[in-house]
């Protein structure tokens, strides 16, 4: 595959781009990064997703994919040789699909709501965070990953949101350690893998793109 | 491989239900349908899918497995002999992906939103949203299926067939209700003929429930969303 041509249209900071570029380091992909910036979008971006003009979007050879999980099984799917992120057994594979999609539908909201809000609907969301964040520690439960002994594809879904737990932890005056080490355990772990390490945002990086972004809102 | 222990927990009103169907009758699957009660959980539910509380749950040889897309993929993975229903293609399986993801987050709550609309504006965007929707699947059955074949997944019902398929009923029964036509011959042509010949496909036709039948069922469902709470 030495003539693929991988574009990857994405935004620094956004825990979606980071599983595609967690998944392109797993597996050793060579690939052009195009920062998006969001409030002037690229004309390659909104040609590539119009449905939804969102990042990231993986363009291979031309042709463009969508959804960052999507993207993750794609990926895997054509390079399924070098460190598989979804197991082999179908019921394993539901299971991780099951979690990917919980992580998915579940924790950015409630994130958002954490630094966008002030009292008690800042507390309501950072309830709701700790919740969410407790059934995913229960899942973990003793094992390394929720790929078992092997890093996959549900560690992949969830470590991207770990670099904005900074962020979460100074607008929220909280720590996320206290109510879920376990779940700070397996995300510690997570960045000892060089791909994870490189791949996701700088969380003081992602701390001030949040204060920038609560200026522009408006929001104290 | 035998069919061993199958059993589905649903109901007939659903369209994600709906898909766990097609895809074991696709594979000629045997299962237990055992039906929820409207307005009540059983205690099998709640035990088999803990997180969501909700149908369709699969529960094959006792394990349960959840999320509708989820259950079509692993019929499809487990029962590997009998005919494909993602396609074998990384790319098209992507785009099949793309699209029923599309429809689950925007368009399907669109739908709904059409029905639940408590002022004009937002019952107007919403059916605009619903038109996009199905303008963009008019042009992504054109790219997909060329040469001329009758579904999604080629000659067959394939994983976008039954993503979209299942939510003919609820398509239909929302026309009735608004006295507007969202699939027409002229506009969209290539999806009218579709929904026929998916309607009439052996998987589907014993599970697609009758449009009618749901209407009543809506008529219910909306009066008590709207019924002041005690």
């Amino acid at each position: 595959m030495a003539a693929d041509k991988m574009i990857l249209l994405d935004c620094y900071v956004s825990m979606f781009g980071m599983r595609v570029r967690i998944a392109l380091a797993e597996k050793g992909i060579r690939y052009h990064y195009k920062e998006e910036n969001l409030a002037n979008k690229s004309q390659l971006l909104l040609q590539m997703n119009p449905v939804h003009k969102k990042v990231p979007v993986l363009i291979h050879n031309g042709k463009p994919i969508s959804e960052s999980l999507i993207i993750v099984q794609y990926i895997d799917e054509l390079w399924h040789d070098k460190n598989p992120l979804m197991p082999s057994d179908p019921y394993q594979r539901a299971q991780a699909r099951f979690w990917g999609d919980y992580i998915d539908k579940k924790i950015y909201d409630p994130g958002r709501r954490i630094w966008t809000t002030k009292g008690q609907e800042q507390e309501k969301a950072k309830k709701e965070f700790i919740e969410i964040l407790k059934i995913l520690e229960g899942e973990l439960g003793d094992k390394p990953y929720y790929g078992g002994e092997e890093f996959g594809y549900v560690d992949v879904a969830l470590v991207p949101f770990y670099s904005w737990f900074y962020a979460f932890e100074i607008c929220g005056n909280f720590k996320i350690e206290t109510d879920c080490p376990k779940l700070i355990a397996w995300a510690k772990r997570c960045m000892e893998r060089e791909t994870v390490a490189k791949s996701i945002g700088d969380p003081h990086r992602i701390y001030d793109f949040v204060v920038l972004m609560k200026k522009r809102l408006g929001i104290e | 491989m035998a069919n061993n222990d199958v059993k589905l927990i649903g109901a007939w009103t659903s369209p994600y239900v709906m898909r766990a169907q097609i895809a074991l009758n696709l594979k000629s699957i045997k299962y237990e349908f055992l039906a929820e009660k409207t307005g009540s959980k059983s205690e099998l539910l709640l035990k088999s899918n803990p997180v969501h509380k909700k149908i369709p749950v699969l529960i094959h040889d006792d394990k349960p497995i959840c999320e509708s897309l989820v259950i079509v993929q692993y019929i499809d993975e487990v029962w590997s002999s009998g005919p494909s229903i993602l396609p074998s293609d990384p790319y098209d399986r992507a785009i099949a992906r793309f699209w029923a993801a599309y429809l689950d987050d925007k368009w399907f709550p669109a739908i709904k939103g059409i029905g639940m609309a408590k002022e004009e504006e937002a019952r107007k965007a919403a059916i605009e949203q619903v038109r996009q929707g199905l303008a963009y699947l008019e042009e992504e059955f054109v790219k997909s299926s060329s040469k001329g074949k009758d579904f999604f997944g080629g000659d067959k019902i394939g994983y976008l067939d039954i993503a979209f398929g299942c939510f003919l009923g609820w398509l239909r029964v929302t026309e009735k209700m608004n006295n507007m036509k969202f699939l027409d011959e002229i506009k969209t042509p290539n999806l009218f003929k579709w929904a026929e010949k998916f309607c009439a496909d052996d998987s589907v036709k014993d599970v697609m429930p009758d449009t009618d039948k749901l209407l009543e069922f809506a008529k219910i469902l909306i009066a008590k969303i709207r019924a002041p709470q005690n």
